[in-house]
């Protein structure tokens, strides 16, 4: 029981960081209708960044300003290379320039800092045990899953009632239209990209501090994304939270009982997911069938 | 008329490669591995550029035919033609059982479900280390001499370049009549105007299927063909990124042409292969290949040719 307990805890962790990327993913396959197969790379930048960073800002300065870096390198990245492939009607080329991003960074990663994996500090404040008995539940954990829950409600607020948030809304349905009301849709769309990169940052960030640093960890992390969001459903946010966290605790309880199968298990449960639910759970019909 | 030269010529300059590869500096075994790219992508193209399926997730079926073929020689029996035979099933099979799940959808999300797809058989081939030598791959095993009754055809780098160049003979013949059937023109329509194909009373997603799976079955065979050349077979070749850079060869030979893969496969081979042995940071020069062919060269090396072409 304890051990079911440690590893749907740990699942729930994991969750939570398929969560944040899925959430930035699925902002950016919304709106700016890309597959952002880079977005491994920008978690990487982030939470290299916030090592760099730790030596001079501390970890609260580095918690902040890497994500923030990352979404400002996602900005640019947006306005250089991406920008130039919207009117491709065909979403192959998107693909296959982040594809090719997610290349480059990886591996410019690995040549600035190193390949062997480098440990990330969290101030003892925040990292002892919340309890002798479950002594899994480290403050630094229940923290993560704080500032994550605050993320996503933050940027559930921005959409809901803040006029940038507004015209990102109205932007996902018809980009046509928004662009015609005078919103100047390609701001818009480097906005948005940006914030999704700054999430995938904030959740390279927090990860770093549970699994530490290597460079291809972004890998190991963005395609639990990409399930997320297909078992939460295509065109919900709210579905890709879900769906992060829902993988994340199959994962880890499966660990449990037959640990060989706990990454397996996620992409099972997608099949299952798309044979009874083709949409996923939160899904809109009919979009991108 | 040209276009029948330019075959012959081809087939020639590949029927005659293990004489001329080491005169420039190359080797036997990189040939063979370019026409096994040239294979998967070419049956992958018949998804991507003839059906206009985005498949972001083929290595899947190539890996699988690999391990197919690798374990039929490890466990089962020592035959070359029957390893080849199972490990295509093997992969084919997958890919047809699956292909009902992808089939309905279009653009962004099939590509999503076939790069996630792929990567279930990635972690079975991680985790169940006892069969399939996990991390570490698939090995063990060798290509078999092949028996034709008396006669013993022994299997050296040269004599197995030799089967691969059969072997892709063999699969273009299949492809190429597929293409001129009925059912590669109904393809070709559903990629042009899908909608109007379902008004017309054309079973549009069945015939995304049949390319889904069609398109498993010949990667499955050049997966079986790779592990023959190696003698061995690792998880990286269930990866997604071997799944990119087999679109990225499509699309930098030319994705609306016959034999653009071919040329794709040998410029991305030769360039990974060159690159590598150049410096350690190969895979940013990947990446900036990938940036730049999608940036200036959308159309491919056949694509720009041919545009110039009518220009002029």
């Amino acid at each position: 029981m304890e051990l079911l307990l440690f590893n749907a805890f740990n699942g729930l962790i994991q969750g939570v960081f398929y969560a944040l990327m899925a959430l930035g993913l699925a902002l950016i396959l919304s709106l700016n209708s890309v597959i952002n197969m880079a977005h491994g790379g920008f978690l990487v930048i982030g939470a290299y960044l916030a090592y760099t960073l730790i030596l001079y800002l501390g970890f609260w300065g580095a918690l902040i300003v890497g994500p923030i870096l990352a979404g400002v390198i996602g900005l640019l990245v947006e306005r250089a290379l991406i920008r130039p492939i919207y009117k491709r009607a065909d979403p192959l080329y998107s693909l296959l320039l982040t594809f090719g991003l997610a290349l480059i960074i990886e591996d410019l990663v690995r040549t600035i800092w190193g390949p062997q994996g480098l440990p990330f500090e969290v101030p003892d404040i925040i990292n002892s045990p919340v309890s002798s008995e479950y002594f899994f539940v480290t403050g630094y954990r229940l923290f993560v899953i704080g500032i994550t829950a605050a993320a996503a409600i933050g940027l559930y607020l921005l959409l809901r009632y803040t006029l940038l948030g507004i015209r990102i809304r109205a932007g996902t349905r018809d980009l046509e239209t928004t662009s015609a009301l005078g919103v100047n849709i390609y701001k818009l769309r480097a906005l948005n990209f940006g914030f999704g990169c700054l999430l995938a940052g904030l959740s390279g960030v927090l990860a770093a501090g549970v699994l530490g640093l290597t460079p291809p960890m972004g890998d190991s992390l963005i395609m639990p994304s990409f399930v997320a969001i297909i078992v939460g459903g295509v065109g919900s946010l709210f579905g890709a939270v879900v769906g992060g966290l829902i993988i994340g605790l199959a994962a880890g309880i499966t660990t449990t009982y037959y640990p060989a199968a706990s990454e397996a298990v996620i992409y099972l449960m997608m099949l299952i997911v798309l044979v009874v639910r083709p949409r996923g759970l939160f899904g809109e019909e009919g979009l991108f069938e | 008329m040209n276009r029948a030269i330019g075959i012959a010529a081809m087939w020639l300059a590949l029927a005659a490669l293990p004489w001329w590869m080491p005169l420039i500096g190359g080797y036997t075994t990189l040939g063979s591995k370019v026409l096994i790219y040239a294979i998967a992508t070419m049956g992958l193209n018949l998804l991507l550029g003839f059906t206009g399926g985005l498949s972001f997730g083929q290595a899947a079926y190539f890996g699988l035919g690999a391990y197919g073929a690798g374990m039929t020689l490890k466990y089962l029996a020592p035959s070359t033609p029957l390893a080849i035979l199972i490990g295509t099933l093997v992969g084919g099979l997958a890919a047809t059982v699956l292909g009902p799940l992808v089939m309905r959808r279009r653009g962004i999300y099939f590509a999503m479900i076939t790069i996630a797809l792929g990567q279930l058989f990635y972690f079975v081939a991680v985790r169940w280390n006892q069969v399939t030598g996990g991390e570490d791959g698939l090995a063990g095993f060798s290509r078999q001499n092949i028996h034709f009754g008396s006669t013993v055809i022994t299997l050296d780098p040269t004599n197995f370049y030799f089967l691969v160049l059969i072997c892709f003979t063999v699969a273009v013949a299949i492809m190429w009549a597929i293409l001129q059937s009925p059912l590669g023109h109904t393809w070709v329509a559903i990629r042009e105007n899908r909608r109007r194909m379902e008004f017309l009373g054309i079973r549009v997603e069945r015939y995304v299927w049949a390319s889904f799976a069609i398109a498993g079955f010949i990667s499955a065979f050049a997966g079986t063909l790779n592990a023959l050349l190696f003698n061995f077979t690792s998880p990286q070749d269930l990866h997604w990124i071997l799944s990119g850079n087999f679109v990225i060869m499509i699309v930098l030979g030319g994705m609306r042409s016959f034999f653009g893969p071919l040329l794709g496969a040998v410029i991305f081979v030769v360039a990974q292969d060159y690159l590598s042995s150049l410096t350690g940071n190969w895979m940013t020069f990947i990446g900036m290949i990938f940036v730049f062919i999608v940036l200036v060269f959308p159309t491919g090396v056949l694509g720009f040719f041919r545009r110039r072409l009518e220009v002029a």
